[in-house]
């Protein structure tokens, strides 16, 4: 009787268990269940019957295993994890080394005012240089460095994101051995012996896995190591990597160089599938930037974007001309190209079927010599990115808007080779100590290489795993060391143009974590030395002359070292070894991409990251196969249908989703979901498409078996209906676009609908008469819809995350949310960008519905949601014609988890169910700035305050200020023609509007 | 009309059947009351009807622990069943008054045998129609935030917001409809006093009574203060739909901000309301044996009235449709577009045969006044105009302004059971009211009998 | 046992008719403090015994005044005066929106002020009441009519009362105890 019970209700919190139960499953259990039912799970796991005969059993079953033999203690500790932190937040404290605070704020810490820090954020080598706003100590919020070239302000949402990864409760947070507890120590005596060991063989047998290092010191380290044991080996994998693009400067200038692009000198840019305004591609901050400030139609600058892309991206969205062609022809569209600019290679294969585009491109490039720039996307073969070095050549461009450098990496080896040359040893048994250093090769190598397998049945006899997460790898692994968050340890890095910024942490680390550095170090023979010693040491060897000091405060200060950035290289195009174009194989042909918000897998846990919208799909949780509409047709499919991929006799099942824009017969998966042991966010999201990632053709191939196995899977897309075209053939007016000459022609296009001033019964509320009235413009031909806007909204503001079953109903939280429209031709759509925040409408209809006065006007203008006087009517959206309100329909925050209380924003209230919340414009930092100013008897000036989406973007699409200071930023944008009103004609009189957006197409290619 | 005609009218179709005396009649409908043994049928029924109210009561509870996210309501779609619900019953809860009150002032002594349980019928609805307000909420402890009253917050309520006149509509009409109904019952309660043997009863009914003997000067003021009263309750009844149609044409929404709502939501009350009535007093009629008190003419007078109101809630839609085309609002023009072909088409045609082609059949005069017929096509004009409000509350929201916030709205199990609850919960009353009280006005219905009249100059 | 006062002399009958004629006897002979009672209203019974109420709707007329007024400067007060905010660009005094609330806080006062000022003015709740004495004035809530001459009128004399009644023939005759 009892045990069905505790038995049922188990069975629900993770569903399939067999009435045996072992460890691992108990995890998993545990691991499945989210938020309160965590402890719930626990309880009921305990009070269940299998689990006291499990108890009781002297070798739990599967003891044999070793991923199985958890002890008691083991399990216990799996129960107390989180719970052993209750009380945490009370005692963080500051790094015991003096780390340095950004001069803007004051040096002494005042409680209640944030101190910033300057440090960098790493990902795949390539470094986002940040701030850190930190609160007594506990950083809760990343800001863009502004000094600093590569980010000038902005950032990406995997930097924003990253404070959700420092506070991720489902981090590991011990050092383990088989699963069990161990110390550092211990850790420590464990490999001694086998250290020495290998000491005698020059170290044959030591193979050290580390991800794509760019850290001098990492380097300097690891080379180190490599003289101490002339025999070890480094290898280096990730998933998401650049062998095409030094593969192809291989073949272009007989040596890996980094490429870097000038786009805000550039008037016509080519993009060969090279999403270059997207997070993840290497100086996207900065590119996104340089692109917008080229096309501002106003001053004249305006750049012409051509595009030829495999799947729909942010890029292709922004693009004057865009061609959706399959991946495969996109190296014949280049040869063609080249061959339009004068340069000779063999034409075989594929002849692309670009006809009047390349033309019209090929002419442009031409008639922009030098001021022009071609761009080969990563994942594209070393023939396109040759090809596009020497187009680039021939067009005089380099020098001028491409640059060539040594590698940022330490390491431009093919890593794909690297790996599979480290399986090879480890299947030879060549291999006695393995060192993984961060990364999940078990997860995410490709499917040929059987990594896993080779892992845990190859006897290595000592595997040791540093990583964040207990992961896949760390499972597979005899000794786990829990990784330090970059926020807590020190360390260095590069960003795209090499200017290397040492990091420093905010925080000492929540759970006595190692980073890489003191990892390293061990094997180096010093076990004692600390990251602050070690990254410290290998500066004061780079430095010559002048004191250390003062030399490693101002670059802690500054968050980079001056003159690290590396220098342009003249090198010389030789011939180039392009040879014939492979004949293209047959069949259906598949794209492999990172994920556009989870990366390769590694944020699979990031709450903030699951649940934004896919900058095309607004997906959210999951990573459907994108296909074309008219393949949909042909083959019968629906979106949510579930098909069968088979791809070199692997199969894996997965949604579909159709894209609008997808190019035909190709299908597009992405990378980094369907992980097994991510965490309580990610463990089971999505499908894994690295079961079916061939190594020789990591990134497209053809050939692909589609199968419809005839069920469905529920996916959640956050927007209703992605046309301004509505279903019964009207247009709306929500995105004002025109081209070029047709806003010359008639400038006031946008503004059509606005009704005039005081078109009112009512007598309007003057606000000139006030010291501020705050108003937002953002400009649609600046914005790329990267998403950091929505990222960053969600970091300062305590937003909460929903899951994927309530976004599904519609009630995901963002604040700020990014609509993405198509138009026209569902196969060759155009695609627009709209970042919605509140409006604040000076006539705002959610307010007059209030039956409580919860949401009313304050004197500058702001539409202010008092939360305490909410009874939650949800009158104010059903009015709200924007629909940017957001309700807490359920519990939705998470009031348990200690972690999170110490990365909330003590300045924004955490709110709770069932009241209404929405975009404030910040009012906590305007409040700030009032008082400051007042104290110090002045007025705000423009630019000292912005709004966390203003700050984070990279584009200067979002701008914010005064509209009753005529000479503030935003008031001159508000006076410009294209400014707009959306829904004007409702007299709604926003105080948000828009810049319309203005596209530059070739004049050839309209008619 | 004149006398005469109005006494031919009465012979062909007595509003209460020849024979009776003071005595009999007196008789007859306290007997439900006091004398006769409750019937098992009365036991199954109310039991049936407990039950389903104990099922209101779970998810209400369950409500209250987890919040209103166990509904289908989401974003853009913010209300759902429960603000459809509230203004389905409010207007049921129309005809009751309407009955005694506007058919008093027009001098329709008919109403006399139907009014007593429509007043009752009223204010249970209204009880019905009141839960849900308060129900949707996000945090519904904090409901009375919408009543002015001075607190240490030093904030009221906003003043601008119909949901304020709602609350003041709805409660004034709770009241006067009260009020009207207890009025009513005091000369009765009299006469439920001096005839009850059981002790118990006769202090109970006694003290409501206050008093009460039938003085000649006491009837005066009475037939006064009625007659005020009912000429104060003609324009609340009106009012109060109206105030509940401001909820939407106060909105911005494309779909609620219209003019013709105010009319058209009255009509739909009364037509709505008058179902009501007949469904019950079909059933109830039946098994009391009051034929002779609610006669075929009490139907054919109803299904008059059901006629004559759906034909202006027809009207309503035409004008709707209509205005979407002929305004050239693009919004407006989908909205039609939407109702025709979008997701819930289905309904808004199903809402098209339930209130408008269905009830056509009333032109027959042998339907009206056949019990059977009426309480099906009763049965079916009620769900139309549930479906009405569904159509104007969810279609409307979900496809507004921005097609990137469209969605999709979904009743969940915890909508059905509340709003099927609440059914239970009106039965139940009903049920203890017929039990207790008498249904017929029993001092009115002596006034209609014939040797009632004063010959004397 | 104590002898009991006199309260009045009742007499009954059975059709209005009767009742109405021989209350208007009654006060044409000049009997003054008297009172007829019905099991429904009968006008002609209020005009036989001279009794013309108009205090009612005067009740009525000033709850509705009050209900008003209060309704209105309610929302005045409170959106003007006490908590003057920016709401959606209105005006402080948006009368318009004001008058749903002006007109249902009229109908409310009116209302309540016709029920209970009827009822004071009949001075009622009255639990006990002389007439209740009399076995029979049970049926005057079902179908018997009443008519009592007060022991308080100055024309009343037992004797001389009791003939005049018997005049009327009715029903039966009762001394009314109080």
């Amino acid at each position: 009787m009892d045990r069905q019970n505790g038995k049922s209700r188990r069975e629900e919190v993770c569903p399939g268990k067999k009435d045996k139960l072992d460890l691992a499953t108990a995890r998993a259990c545990i691991a499945q269940t989210k938020g309160p039912e965590y402890w719930r799970s626990l309880e009921e796991l305990a009070g269940s019957a299998e689990f006291h005969e499990m108890m009781h059993r002297e070798f739990p079953k599967g003891a044999s295993e070793w991923l199985d033999s958890v002890s008691r203690r083991g399990f216990l500790k799996l129960m107390g994890a989180s719970m052993a932190l209750a009380g945490m937040t009370a005692c963080t404290k500051q790094p015991l080394e003096p780390i340095v605070p950004y001069v803007r704020q004051p040096e002494e810490v005042i409680p209640g005012r944030p101190l910033f820090f300057a440090t960098a954020f790493t990902l795949s080598g390539y470094a986002s240089p940040v701030l850190v706003e930190s609160h007594l100590y506990r950083p809760t919020k990343i800001e863009g460095n502004a000094q600093h070239p590569a980010s000038l302000g902005g950032t990406d949402i995997f930097a924003q994101a990253s404070i959700l990864g420092l506070y991720d409760p489902d981090r590991s947070q011990t050092i383990t051995y088989l699963g069990d507890v161990r110390t550092w120590g211990d850790f420590l005596n464990a490999i001694r012996g086998p250290l020495n060991v290998q000491k005698g063989l020059q170290g044959a047998g030591i193979r050290i896995l580390t991800h794509t290092v760019s850290s001098p010191t990492l380097a300097d380290q690891l080379n180190s190591i490599l003289k101490l044991y002339p025999q070890a080996k480094w290898h280096v994998y990730e998933p998401v990597n650049r062998d095409n693009v030094y593969a192809g400067a291989q073949m272009a200038f007989g040596q890996p160089v980094e490429t870097i692009y000038k786009l805000d000198g550039a008037d016509v840019i080519v993009s060969l599938d090279a999403d270059f305004l997207s997070a993840g591609f290497p100086g996207q901050t900065r590119y996104a930037r340089d692109f917008a400030k080229q096309r501002d139609p106003d001053s004249g600058k305006m750049s012409r974007l051509y595009v030829v892309e495999s799947t729909p991206s942010a890029t292709g969205a922004k693009a004057d001309h865009r061609l959706a062609m399959r991946a495969v022809d996109i190296e014949g569209f280049a040869r063609d190209l080249a061959r339009f600019s004068g340069i000779e290679t063999e034409v075989a294969g594929a002849r692309n079927q670009a006809g009047k585009f390349l033309l019209a491109a090929g002419k442009d490039l031409q008639n922009r010599r030098g001021s022009s720039v071609v761009i080969a996307g990563d994942h594209q073969p070393p023939a396109v990115h040759a090809l596009a070095h020497a187009i680039n050549q021939a067009l005089g461009n380099v020098g001028r808007t491409v640059f060539y450098t040594d590698p940022v990496l330490s390491n431009a080896d093919n890593q794909t080779g690297s790996l599979k040359e480290l399986v090879g040893d480890m299947r030879e048994g060549k291999v006695d100590l393995l060192f993984i250093i961060g990364g999940n090769p078990a997860y995410d190598a490709p499917a040929d290489f059987g990594f896993a397998d080779a892992l845990k049945n190859t006897k290595i006899p000592l595997r040791v795993h540093l990583g964040l997460y207990q992961n896949e790898t760390a499972e597979l692994c005899h000794w786990h060391v829990n990784e330090a968050h970059y926020l807590e340890a020190w360390g260095d890095t590069r960003a795209y143009d090499g200017t290397a910024s040492i990091v420093q942490p905010l925080i000492a680390p929540l759970y006595n974590g190692k980073s890489a550095h003191e990892l390293l170090s061990l094997l180096a023979g010093q076990a004692e030395a600390t990251g602050y010693e070690i990254v410290q040491g290998y500066w004061k060897t780079q430095h010559s002359g002048g004191d250390f000091d003062s030399f490693w405060r101002k670059s802690l200060h500054d968050g980079w070292i001056e003159g690290t950035a590396l220098q342009p290289k003249q090198i010389a195009l030789k011939n180039l070894a392009v040879g014939p174009q492979a004949a293209a194989t047959q069949g259906i042909e598949i794209n492999f991409r990172r994920d556009p918000s989870i990366y390769d897998g590694r944020f699979a846990n990031n709450g903030w990251l699951q649940e934004l919208p896919k900058p095309m799909s607004k997906m959210t949780w999951d990573n459907p196969v994108l296909i074309s509409p008219a393949m949909a047709q042909r083959m019968g499919l629906q979106n949510k249908d579930v098909v069968e991929l088979e791809l070199n006799g692997k199969k894996v099942e997965a949604a579909v989703w159709i894209q609008a824009g997808h190019p035909d017969n190709s299908i597009t998966v992405f990378l980094g979901y369907g992980r097994r042991r991510a965490g309580r966010a990610g463990t089971g999201a999505g499908f894994d498409m690295y079961q079916i990632r061939p190594s020789a053709t990591p990134w497209f191939t053809n050939g692909v078996n589609i199968r419809k196995t005839g069920g469905t899977y529920p996916l959640a897309s956050t927007q209703g209906y992605q046309s301004i075209e509505t279903p019964n053939g009207a247009e709306r007016p929500l995105v004002q676009a025109a081209t070029l000459e047709e806003y010359h022609r008639e400038p006031n296009f946008a503004k059509e609908e606005e009704p005039p001033e005081g078109l009112t019964l009512y007598p309007g509320y003057d606000y000139k008469k006030e010291p501020y009235a705050w108003g937002m413009a953002i400009d649609l031909n600046a914005c790329v819809g990267c998403n950091n806007c929505i990222v960053a909204c969600q970091s300062e503001n305590n937003i909460a995350i929903v899951g994927k079953e309530q976004v599904s109903l519609g009630r995901h939280m963002h604040w700020l949310r990014v609509d993405t429209y198509y138009q026209g031709d569902r196969d060759n759509p155009k695609a627009h960008f709209q970042p919605v925040p509140c409006m604040h409408c000076e006539n705002a209809p959610c307010e007059l519905v209030c039956p409580v006065g919860a949401t009313v006007h304050s004197t500058e203008g702001l539409n202010d949601m008092v939360y305490n006087r909410c009874v939650g009517t949800r009158y104010c959206s059903n009015n709200c014609p924007y629909k940017v309100r957001r309700f807490n329909f359920l519990l939705f925050q998470d009031w348990d988890t200690p972690q999170y209380k110490m990365m909330r924003n003590p300045d924004v209230s955490v709110r709770s169910r069932g009241v209404m919340e929405k975009c404030t414009y910040c009012v906590q930092r305007i409040s700030e700035h009032r008082i400051d100013s007042e104290r110090e008897n002045r007025k705000i000036e423009d630019g000292e305050l912005q709004t966390a989406c203003q700050q984070s973007c990279p584009a200067n699409a979002i701008i914010f200020g005064n509209i009753n200071d005529p000479n503030s930023q935003v008031s001159k944008l508000k006076a410009k023609q294209r400014n707009y009103g959306l829904l004007a004609e409702l007299n709604t009189r926003p105080r948000t509007t828009y810049l319309a957006e203005i596209r530059n197409p070739n004049p050839e290619l309209e008619s | 009309m004149d006398d005469r005609a109005q006494e031919l009218i009465n012979k062909q179709a007595p509003v209460i059947e020849p024979g009776y005396t003071f005595g009999t009649v007196t008789d007859k409908i306290s007997s439900i009351v006091l004398t006769r043994p409750t019937s098992n049928g009365w036991f199954v029924g109310f039991g049936i009807a407990f039950l389903i109210t104990m099922g209101l009561l779970y998810s209400v509870g369950y409500l209250f622990v987890r919040g209103v996210g166990i509904w289908g309501v989401n974003i853009p779609v913010g209300w759902g069943f429960a603000i459809v619900n509230f203004v389905w019953w409010i207007g049921i809860g129309h005809a009751g008054t309407l009955i005694s009150a506007i058919l008093l002032l027009l001098r329709q002594s008919w109403r006399n045998s139907i009014n007593r349980f429509a007043e009752a019928m009223t204010l249970f609805a209204v009880a019905c129609a009141g839960m849900f307000p308060v129900l949707h909420l996000g945090r519904p402890w904090l409901a009375y935030w919408l009543f002015p009253y001075p607190n240490t917050m030093k904030v009221w309520p906003q003043f601008r917001s119909p949901l304020v006149w709602d609350v003041f509509a709805v409660s004034t009409y709770a009241t006067i409809s009260l009020l009207f109904w207890f009025i009513g019952l005091i000369p009765d309660l009299a006469t439920l006093r001096d005839r009850s043997e059981n002790r118990a009863a006769q202090i109970v009914y006694g003290m409501l009574a206050m008093g009460w003997r039938g003085s000649a000067r006491h009837w005066a003021r009475y037939e006064m203060a009625y007659l005020l009263l009912a000429g104060l309750a003609t324009p609340l009844v009106l009012s109060v739909h109206t105030v509940v149609s401001f909820d939407f044409a106060i909105g911005i929404v494309p779909g609620w901000h219209t003019t013709i709502f105010p009319p058209y939501f009255v009509a739909g009350a009364i037509y709505s309301g008058f179902a009501m009535v007949l469904m019950l007093a079909i059933p109830i009629r039946k098994f009391y044996g009051l034929e002779d008190f609610i006669t075929d003419r009490h139907l054919n007078n109803s299904a008059k009235v059901m006629l004559a109101t759906g034909l202006i809630v027809a009207y309503g839609y035409g004008i709707e449709a209509f205005m979407g085309w002929y305004s050239g609002n693009r919004y407006d023009a989908f909205l039609l577009w939407n109702r025709l072909h979008g997701p819930y088409a289905f309904f808004y045609y199903l809402l098209l045969l339930c209130n408008i082609g269905i009830p056509q059949v009333l032109w027959i005069k042998k339907l009206r006044t056949s019990p059977g017929w009426l309480f099906l096509i009763s049965g079916i004009i009620l769900m139309g105009m549930w479906l009405e409000r569904f159509i104007i509350v969810v279609v409307s929201l979900h496809r507004d302004f921005l097609t990137s916030s469209w969605g999709m709205y979904y009743p969940t199990r915890w909508d059905w059971m509340t709003y099927i609850g609440t059914i239970g919960f009106f039965l139940a009353c009903m049920f203890l009211f017929l039990r207790v009280l008498p249904m017929i006005s029993i001092f009115e219905m002596r006034t209609l009998l014939p040797e009632a009249e004063v010959k004397a100059e | 046992m104590k002898r009991t006062q006199i309260y009045g002399m009742m007499a009954e009958f059975d059709t209005p008719d009767s009742i109405v004629h021989a209350a208007r006897l009654t006060h044409e002979a000049g009997y003054r403090r008297i009172d007829a009672y019905s099991p429904f209203p009968i006008e002609a019974l209020a005009e036989a015994i001279d009794f013309h109420p108009t205090d009612v709707p005067l009740v009525v007329l000033v709850g509705g005044i009050i209900g008003g007024l209060s309704g209105f400067f309610l929302q005045y007060w409170i959106h003007v005066i006490n908590y003057p905010i920016n709401v959606g660009g209105r005006p402080l005094n948006s009368w318009p929106a004001f008058i749903v609330v002006t007109f249902e806080m009229t109908i409310l006062f009116a209302g309540i002020f016709a029920v209970l000022g009827m009822l004071a003015l009949n001075g009622l709740p009255m639990p006990y009441h002389p007439v209740f004495n009399v076995p029979r004035f049970a049926f005057a809530s079902k179908d018997r009519f009443f008519l009592i001459i007060f022991s308080s009128d100055p024309k009343y004399e037992p004797a001389e009362t009791r003939r005049f009644l018997e005049g009327l023939n009715p029903r039966s005759i009762a001394e009314v105890p109080s």
